[in-house]
């Protein structure tokens, strides 16, 4: 083999950042038992006994599953990204440094990092998808509205953006010796507050549970699957959840980007 | 450093200054220094020396304080992106995606780099042949063994032809045989033309591998030059051993102290041999000199000859790598 000696011309960053893409779901294929899973199983057992068991014994009232099953849409989304981006991202960083190939590609730090936060959205989406067929399975059916479709696949989208957001941050911010606390300082809080068991605007008679609520972010991809999904439960306007999201996503990657370079980049 | 210099060279430092945040002191502290395309570069020193931080500028994963540095005629600070395509690194530490084969490795490395898939392909069998890992190609990087993830991380480098190859202390932590596989991998690769910069602690290997070695310690560059020159450069490092049979009765005080009062020649030891099965006692002479030693062979000969003694043995020691270091910092290596 002979070495080229001539300064060679940057290739395009895009073809990288497609390379580095195909990486991730090259892994994710090899691995599908093992994503199928990670993903369905938590949410399957919470529909089967909320939505299941609990209204087989009577404990509660028929129509729950259908208030349930928006919000499960909801958790599935956040959680399979968050998982999916902040767990590799820490052990990569933090002990195997196999990031360091990709880093090493001729692309933007900024993009690996977007690459990262597009596959785990992508990983989520596909997840939350999976969820509609699990959810006619164990319920025997699932409330659907075909005109609500779309605000239901903004809801998808923008749940699973902000797990990866969520996802950025964490991965890069905490170490991996860590992972334990963050597991249940973090996700156990974040699962139980973001109004996937109940609509918010009922909680007004436990008004302080309501403003907790409030500041989790996944409360607003909740009620935003339940705007397209059971519009006639009372629910938070679909606006709000929007501008919340928007805002609340920008400053995640924002943060997040910064934190992988720090990482990155001594 | 005059544009044009920097774009003929493989690498070019100047005045590279790399501190870290929160830290009293820079890591890099100042250092220059070119390579020319094709040549093996070493940089020689302790541990926390610097060495790891330099390459680290170089390779785009560190930001320098100060300075200027290009790879491959392009400036890594300003343009990071495009230098990522003239390098390639072997780090110290294993760091293969575990997630993929061996083969995969190789050809995911060569699309980050847009490399087309068939081209990849090819090149990746042709370089696992190379290195032996033919066999095992579609094995995960967690079941190699360190000799063999390094020789997986040489390969995956080479993926991408890069004009300048980075190696972090390429044979630490290996054992004899995957060290020496590494050697001679190296050395192929600069018949081949590649531009090598490797650090390491051990001396034999930069002597062994580096055209030029620069020696660092406390981030900065004491000394640059080939193996040679700097041991050379040693004053009074350089030996002559002469051997003589011993005749009996004969005493080796007076032949001391005329070698002694030769130029160049700073002190003399007498090892006395004494005689074994069939073999004459023997007097061994060490002369430590700061002339070139192999000059004192025939004026140290005849001094012998007017005292009828005849010469059985020469042999020229030469300082190492570690001498020199010893001599620039007053601390050994290790």
């Amino acid at each position: 083999m002979s070495a080229v000696m001539t300064p060679r011309q940057g290739v395009s960053q895009a073809r990288a950042f497609r390379a580095v893409l195909r990486r991730d779901v090259f892994v994710t294929l090899s691995e599908l038992p093992v994503f199928v899973a990670q993903v369905i199983l938590q949410p399957l057992f919470l529909l089967f006994v909320f939505g299941k068991v609990l209204g087989a014994l009577g404990y509660t009232r028929r129509g729950y599953a259908d208030l349930l099953f928006p919000g499960l849409l909801a958790l599935t989304a956040m959680i399979t990204a968050i998982q999916t981006l902040a767990f590799p991202l820490m052990v990569e960083f933090g002990w195997t440094m196999e990031i360091e190939d990709r880093l090493l590609a001729p692309m933007a730090t900024g993009l690996v990092a977007m690459e990262k936060v597009l596959f785990a959205t992508l990983r989520a989406m596909v997840a939350a998808a999976l969820m509609i067929p699990v959810g006619i399975l164990v319920l025997g059916s699932i409330p659907w509205r075909w005109a609500g479709l779309p605000l239901l696949l903004a809801a998808m989208a923008l749940g699973s953006l902000l797990g990866a957001g969520f996802g950025l941050v964490l991965g890069t911010l905490v170490a991996p010796n860590r992972i334990n606390i963050v597991f249940s300082l973090i996700f156990t809080p974040l699962l139980f507050t973001g109004c996937v068991q109940y609509p918010w605007p009922a909680l007004a008679r436990l008004q302080w549970f309501q403003v907790v609520t409030a500041a989790n972010p996944m409360t607003y991809v909740s009620e935003l699957m339940r705007a397209a999904l059971v519009p006639l439960v009372p629910h938070i306007t679909p606006w709000v959840c929007l501008t919340v999201l928007g805002a609340t996503i920008t400053a995640l990657l924002t943060i997040g980007v910064r934190g992988f370079y720090r990482r990155a980049i001594d | 450093m005059s544009g044009q210099f920097a774009e003929a060279c493989a690498v070019a430092v100047s005045g590279l200054i790399k501190r870290y945040p929160k830290s009293q002191v820079n890591a890099v502290d100042g250092i220059s220094f070119s390579v020319m395309r094709g040549e093996v570069f070493g940089l020689l020193g302790p541990n926390g020396a610097g060495k790891t931080t330099a390459v680290g500028v170089l390779t785009t994963r560190a930001r320098a304080t100060a300075g200027h540095a290009t790879v491959g005629g392009v400036d890594v600070m300003a343009d990071p992106i495009r230098a990522r395509n003239q390098l390639a690194v072997v780090p110290q530490r294993l760091n293969l995606d575990r997630s993929i084969s061996i083969r995969r490795n190789l050809t995911f490395h060569a699309a980050y780099h847009g490399i087309a898939a068939g081209e990849a392909e090819s090149r990746a069998d042709q370089l696992l042949e190379e290195f032996g890992l033919l066999e095992r190609a579609d094995v995960k990087p967690d079941r190699f063994s360190g000799g063999q993830a390094q020789r997986v991380m040489i390969a995956r480098a080479l993926m991408h032809q890069p004009q300048v190859l980075f190696l972090d202390e390429p044979t630490t932590g290996l054992d004899p045989a995957a060290r020496l596989f590494v050697w001679e991998r190296l050395q192929k690769l600069r018949e081949d033309g590649v531009t090598l910069i490797l650090t390491t602690h051990d001396m034999d290997e930069a002597a062994l591998l580096a055209d030029r070695v620069g020696i660092m310690d406390h981030g900065k560059l004491l000394a640059l030059d080939t193996p040679e020159a700097l041991m050379r450069s040693l004053p009074g490092r350089a030996t002559l051993e002469l051997a003589t049979p011993l005749r009996n009765g004969a005493s080796g005080d007076r032949l001391v102290q005329a070698l002694q009062e030769l130029p160049g020649v700073e002190r003399v030891e007498s090892l006395q041999e004494d005689a074994t099965d069939g073999a004459p006692a023997e007097l061994r002479l060490r002369l430590y000199v700061s002339s070139e030693a192999a000059q004192l062979v025939a004026p140290a000969a005849n001094l012998l000859a007017e005292r009828g003694l005849a010469l059985s043995g020469v042999e020229l020691g030469r300082p190492s790598l570690e001498d020199v270091f010893i001599h620039l910092t007053g601390r050994s290596l290790r």
